[in-house]
C-alpha cells in the first residue's frame, strides 16, 4: 500500500479514462495531462493507460509500504525521496518505508506519480479514474491507502528520458468546432489576435477564461461536448471543457483543442497566459 | 421513409457531428435513433466508437486515432440512405414514482403561482403526460425530458441553487428532469423521485436510453421512503413496458 501522510491540495488516482459511457452522461475523466502521464507509463513498461497519482499545485507526502519502482513527470516540483531531491522522467527504486515528499511548485500545475504496473484502486465502469460520486471519494485524504503490486526487481529498458518540456508553451492548437462558422469577423479577430488568461475558476471539469469576447444570441439544442471543447456563453465568456467536463451542452462549440493542447492547458493555473492557433 | 438533409461537420480530429434540422421533433429523434442503431449494428465498431445522440444530432467519437473526415462524411451519407427500420433498438416506457409533497417540491408553490394553476393542477399535468428522453448528459444519468405541455413551461430560477437534492424533479423552460445526484442546479424543484437513476456498479449504469418514454405518477411520502430504501439495497422493481415508435 501507498500511505498518504499529507494529501496535498487535490490529489487523485487517474488512468486512461472511462470509455463507453458518454451516452449515459459519464465524462471520460482520466489524466488531465495525458501527454506526460502516458510517457511515465511507457518509461515503466506499463500499459499507457495504467493508473497514476495526479497532484494539483501542492503535492502530497507519501509513504511506500512495499518495494517497487516509480517515476514522476508533468509539473516541475521539488520532490524528495527520503530527503534526497529526485528528477522528473527518471525511474527510481523504492524500498519499504521510503518517503516521497512534494515541495515547491516551480512550473506547471499537475504532477504525475507513476508506479510499476500501475495503482490498483478499484475499477468503476472499467476505469480507476476518480470522479465523484461514481467513485466513493473525489480526492485523497490524509491517512488514505492506495494499493499497488510489490515489484522486487525490474530492469528498465531506459531509466531516464529527456522530455521536451511544454510547461512554458502558451499557444493552444485548435481545430474549428462545430459552430465555428457562426462567428462573425469581430469575434474571429478577438479570438485569434488576443492573448487570454486563466480565470480564477478552473478545475478538472473546465477552465474559464478571464477576458470575454463579443457575445451572441444563438440558440442551440443540447448536443455532445468533449474534453477540449471551447464554448462561448451568450455574454461572451469562453469556457474550455476538460476531462471531467459534462458530456452535453447548449453553448456554441467554437473550437476543439488538440490532444497536446489539452495537456498544455492542464498545466496552466490562475493568471497564466494562453492564445489559440488554428492548425 | 423520408430523408432529412443532414449537416455533417468535423468536431476536432477525434469526432464528427451529424446534425438534423434545428427542431425538437419526435420524427427527427426517431430518424436519429434509427440511423444510430444502423451504425452500431452494421457500420462502426462499437468497442472503438462512442455514439452520443441528443435532440437533433448525433456525435461519433473515435478516441484512439484521428478520423479521416472527408472519407467518413461520404460513407455516413451512404449509410444514411441504407438505414433500415428493422435495425431499431427496443424502446421502453418507464413509469417513475414522484412524491410532490411540499417538503420535496420546494418550488411547487412558486411554480403554481407563476403558472396560475393550483398545486394539484401542476401535479396532474406533470403526471398525465408521457415525456420523451431527448438526451442524457449534464450529469451521469440526467435525462433531458421533452414533450412538456405548454401550460407547465416556466423559466429557470434566476439564481441557481448551490445544492439540489438527489432525486429532485425539476421544471425548466420546455424541459423536465430528475437530478440523479446532489448537484448545483437552476431548475424549479417540484418533487422527488426515489428511484436511483444511475448505478455505477452496474454495467448498464443508467436503465434509460435516448428515445425512451417516461411517465411520472404521484406517491405519498411513506411510499417514497420505502422505494428509496428499496432502491438503495437494489430491490426496487422498475415498471417498464415496450414502446414502439
Amino acid at each position: 500500500m501507498l500511505k498518504v501522510l499529507k494529501s496535498g491540495f487535490f490529489t487523485t488516482v487517474q488512468d486512461g479514462g472511462r470509455l463507453g459511457y458518454l451516452n449515459k452522461g459519464v465524462p471520460v475523466s482520466g489524466f488531465m495531462d495525458s501527454f506526460s502521464a502516458t510517457k511515465l507509463n511507457l518509461l515503466l513498461d506499463n500499459k499507457e493507460s495504467a493508473a497514476v497519482i495526479e497532484t494539483t499545485m501542492t503535492g502530497p507526502t507519501l509513504e511506500f509500504e512495499e518495494e517497487t519502482y516509480i517515476c514522476l513527470g508533468g509539473a516541475h516540483i521539488s520532490v524528495t525521496l527520503n530527503n534526497n531531491p529526485i528528477q522528473n522522467y527518471k525511474v527510481y527504486k523504492i524500498e519499504k518505508g521510503d518517503i516521497l515528499s512534494y515541495g515547491r511548485l516551480k512550473a506547471g500545475f499537475r504532477n504525475y506519480l507513476a508506479i510499476k504496473n500501475g495503482f490498483k484502486t478499484p475499477e468503476v465502469l472499467g476505469s480507476r479514474s476518480w470522479y465523484y460520486p461514481l467513485t466513493p471519494k473525489s480526492h485523497l485524504k490524509d491517512g488514505a491507502l492506495v494499493s499497488y503490486e510489490t515489484c522486487l526487481a525490474y530492469d528498465p529498458k531506459i531509466s531516464e528520458w529527456q522530455v521536451d518540456s511544454f510547461l512554458e508553451e502558451t499557444v493552444l492548437e485548435v481545430a474549428k468546432g462545430p459552430e465555428f462558422e457562426f462567428l462573425d469577423d469581430r469575434q474571429l479577430e478577438e479570438l485569434f489576435s488576443k492573448e487570454f488568461s486563466i480565470a480564477n475558476d478552473y478545475n478538472r471539469m473546465a477552465y474559464q477564461i478571464e477576458q470575454s469576447i463579443s457575445g451572441h444570441t444563438i440558440n442551440l439544442l443540447t448536443s455532445a461536448t468533449l474534453p477540449g471543447t471551447v464554448q462561448l456563453t451568450p455574454s461572451g465568456k469562453l469556457i474550455i471543457l476538460m476531462k471531467d467536463g459534462q458530456t452535453t451542452g447548449g453553448y456554441p462549440r467554437l473550437l476543439q483543442l488538440s490532444d497536446k493542447a489539452i495537456s498544455i492547458l492542464a498545466q496552466k493555473k490562475y493568471k497564466d497566459t494562453i492564445s489559440f492557433k488554428l492548425f | 421513409m423520408s430523408n432529412y438533409s443532414l449537416s455533417i461537420r468535423p468536431f476536432g480530429v477525434h469526432a464528427i457531428l451529424v446534425e438534423w434540422p434545428n427542431e425538437v421533433q419526435e420524427a427527427i429523434l426517431n430518424d436519429i435513433l434509427q440511423f444510430t442503431s444502423y451504425l452500431e449494428s452494421n457500420c462502426l465498431n462499437v468497442n472503438k466508437w462512442e455514439i452520443v445522440p441528443s435532440y437533433n444530432s448525433v456525435t461519433l467519437i473515435l478516441r484512439e486515432e484521428p478520423i479521416d473526415f472527408n472519407k467518413l462524411k461520404e460513407r455516413l451519407g451512404q449509410w444514411y440512405l441504407q438505414r433500415d427500420k428493422a435495425q431499431e433498438r427496443q424502446r421502453y416506457l418507464w413509469r417513475l414514482p414522484v412524491c410532490y409533497d411540499l417538503d420535496f417540491g420546494i418550488d411547487l408553490i412558486e411554480v403554481s403561482e407563476k403558472l396560475q394553476m393550483s398545486v394539484a393542477e401542476v401535479v396532474q399535468a406533470h403526471t398525465e403526460h408521457v415525456f420523451t428522453v431527448y438526451g442524457i448528459g449534464f450529469l451521469p444519468g440526467f435525462m433531458y425530458l421533452g414533450g412538456l405541455p405548454q401550460q407547465l413551461e416556466v423559466s429557470r430560477k434566476t439564481t441557481p441553487r448551490l445544492k439540489v437534492e438527489k432525486g429532485a424533479v425539476g421544471l425548466a423552460g420546455k424541459q423536465t428532469g430528475i437530478y440523479p445526484q446532489e448537484s448545483p442546479g437552476g431548475w424549479n424543484i417540484i418533487g422527488n423521485c426515489p428511484v436511483p437513476m444511475f448505478n455505477s456498479k452496474s454495467n448498464d449504469p443508467c436503465f434509460v436510453n435516448v428515445g425512451d418514454k417516461v411517465q411520472f405518477y404521484e406517491i405519498a411520502h411513506a411510499e417514497h421512503d420505502l422505494h428509496k430504501i428499496e432502491g438503495e439495497v437494489g430491490i426496487y422493481k422498475l415498471e417498464k413496458t415496450k414502446w414502439d415508435a
